[in-house]
């Protein structure tokens, strides 16, 4: 059985003019062990699917529909006092800026020992220690004299670290990462990258990352869920899709980004452009697909029918009526 | 001939510590750079490596501690008063941040003309036609001109950013980061607008920028500093085809790719040094894999390992 079923997410987001879903008729499954990315620009839903599975969804959003089954428990309709045991001791997460997301006024020890006291009912002293532990294993050179430091002490790799820590504290089954090296430089990434591989594969740790870079997802991930406008675009594999990209959306997701060429020679040409923009949240939910306005391939179907996900011959899925005709 | 040639610069930062003493960080420390008209030199280095404070310094935003910053035939460095302020419409500077970047209270239209007001340049009655036409250039509608700076996606802010670089003329743009906080298909347009303009108009950009697939698209020459030197400079093709210094090797190992090629070659581990208590050697020598004792001795001078192929370090290539 999968450690995360997603089954025909509806989240909708309370706005002045009547709700809108930010999330639609989102699947997705995700077995133990296993590294799932959500790739796509901002504003299409990925934080807020992260949101939903933490259950720590803003006050003006609520799940309109459909299910969020975790290791045997569904979470859309668990008391919060439950919910508050899973997060932390069975999912948790790595936010995107690791100088906003630690408290700046406690020691990074007190900071991982909290978490410990609170979920795992420790001493105070078995707390501490347990932090150093959990500090050497995340690679922080001298963790010992490193557990008294404050946050501005640390480097911003260092306190991506800390926080990776945090979320390592109480072993969980999940762990959420939203954009955890967007805000480092490229080789602190690689080391963090690694450090989550390595982690994944040692404790049997589920990852989800999230992220708008297909360098990453190439480098991380088993299976991806391109989304767009609060929709999945395309859902797979990520040699399937990376190999042979059937959404024009992810086409254009990687073809617009300027890639490490092997062969430094080629010619420049133009980057692929994507024109326009995601639309805005209140046409989220009209029965059309919502890429239409800005997709070259785009024709009159597109705009009266939200295509379903069909089947594409490399393993994948993708939301696009140019494959409904084969 | 080059156009803008950048000599022994040095900028360095003042430090209060305690007990009243003060010492100096020193952000850009001997670098020298040319760039020919018409061309860009990419500038790439970690956070905190001193890529923007050098091309800060050379646009006279950061005062220099030294050296000589030639722009055509002028030395910016020694211009002062007046002189100054007329050299400053032939710099011009793209920021990173298109939010904070222009004034919330001013017309899109007022911040594109604010330049040419400022510097008297071109006439008063051409200025609204000039305008109009820089917002053609970067793909702007004419009505535009009357929205706000929050009426506009981060696209398109940029966009007004680039047009007020443009105001003026200039003979050289500093590309701070340009594109490194948009999403990635509007950086797509915002890069393929950068090189219509230069090769329609000419200009000359220092690029700076972390993200190496964006500088290997966008650059004619590229120089890696690290900690406020210049460890690697060389032609684009030469430097990612066969870079020298461990830190390019590092930094080009280091980026995650869509091909999926297994990522092979240097990994760096431990720290930076302290900036403010640089060690006598090379400042790389902490996180190199191949260094040696003789590099914590004294720093490698950056010589030419092949023609225009400048490398600081003892132990170049493989």
């Amino acid at each position: 059985m999968s450690l995360l079923t997603v089954e025909n997410l509806r989240i909708e987001l309370a706005l002045r003019s009547g709700p809108a879903p930010v999330i639609d008729d989102l699947s997705l499954t995700l077995e133990a062990g296993k590294t799932l990315s959500f790739v796509g620009e901002s504003g299409c839903g990925k934080s807020m699917t992260a949101l939903a599975i933490m259950g720590l969804l803003p006050d003006v959003g609520r799940v309109a529909h459909g299910t969020i089954r975790f290791d045997g428990e569904e979470l859309t309709t668990l008391p919060d006092t439950r919910l508050r045991e899973i997060r932390g001791n069975d999912i948790s997460m790595i936010f995107q800026e690791p100088m906003t997301s630690l408290n700046p006024v406690y020691t990074v020890g007190e900071q991982i020992a909290e978490v410990l006291r609170r979920h795992k009912g420790m001493s105070q002293r078995d707390a501490w220690t347990r932090a150093i532990d959990l500090l050497d294993s995340v690679r922080i050179p001298n963790a010992k004299s490193r557990v008294s430091a404050y946050p501005h002490e640390m480097s911003g790799g260092q306190r991506q670290r800390v926080m990776i820590a945090m979320a390592l504290s109480c072993a969980p089954k999940l762990i959420i990462a939203d954009e955890p090296t967007t805000a480092l430089d490229v080789t602190v990434q690689a080391q963090i990258f690694e450090l989550l591989r390595d982690l994944a594969r040692d404790t049997g740790t589920a990852l989800i990352l999230i992220t708008h870079d297909m360098g990453a997802v190439a480098e991380m991930a088993d299976d991806v869920v391109v989304m767009y406008a609060g929709r999945a675009a395309e859902v797979g594999p990520v040699d399937a899709i990376l190999k042979d990209p059937r959404h024009p959306y992810t086409q254009g997701l990687i073809s617009c980004v300027p890639h490490l060429k092997a062969d430094p020679t080629a010619a420049r040409h133009d980057l692929t452009e994507i024109p326009g923009i995601v639309p805005p949240l209140s046409s989220f939910g009209t029965d059309s697909c919502l890429f239409a306005s800005r997709c070259a391939h785009a024709h009159d179907r597109c705009l009266s029918a939200r295509p379903k996900a069909f089947a594409c011959p490399a393993g994948q899925f993708a939301a696009c009526w140019l494959e409904a005709d084969g | 001939m080059s156009l803008l040639e950048i000599k022994n610069l040095s900028v360095r930062f003042r430090v209060k510590r305690a007990w009243g003493k003060s010492s100096y960080l020193h952000a850009v420390d001997d670098v020298s750079l040319s760039v020919p008209r018409g061309q860009t030199l990419a500038l790439v280095g970690e956070s905190g490596s001193g890529k923007t404070t050098a091309a800060l310094a050379a646009a006279r935003l950061v005062p220099a501690a030294g050296g000589s910053v030639m722009l055509g035939d002028t030395d910016l460095l020694k211009l002062e008063g007046e002189a100054l302020r007329q050299a400053r419409a032939r710099v011009q500077v793209i920021f990173q941040d298109p939010y904070s970047s222009l004034n919330p209270r001013l017309r899109a239209g007022a911040i594109v003309r604010e330049p040419m007001d400022a510097l008297g340049t071109p006439d008063k009655p051409d200025r609204d036609a000039r305008v109009a036409e820089l917002f053609a250039q970067v793909g702007l509608r004419p009505e535009q001109r009357a929205l706000f700076p929050h009426q506009f996606s981060g696209g398109q802010r940029q966009r007004i950013g680039i047009a007020r670089a443009l105001a003026t003329s200039p003979d050289l743009i500093v590309c701070d980061e340009a594109v490194s906080a948009l999403d990635v298909a509007v950086q797509a347009q915002i890069l393929n607008l950068l090189r219509r303009l230069q090769t329609d108009l000419g200009l000359t950009y220092l690029f700076i920028s972390h993200d190496l697939g964006v500088v290997q698209h966008m650059s004619d020459r590229v120089a890696v500093m690290y900690m406020g030197r210049i460890v690697e400079e060389a032609d684009r093709i030469a430097l990612f085809s066969n870079p020298q210094h461990p830190y390019t090797q590092a930094l080009l190992a280091a980026v995650p790719s869509v091909e999926r090629a297994k990522r092979s070659g240097v990994k760096m581990t431990g720290e930076a040094p302290d900036p403010l208590n640089p060690p006598p050697g090379c400042m790389f020598a902490s996180r190199c894999p191949k260094v040696q004792p003789s590099c914590k001795a004294s720093p490698p001078p950056l010589d030419a390992q092949a023609p225009d192929h400048r490398v600081a370090c003892f132990f170049p290539g493989e």
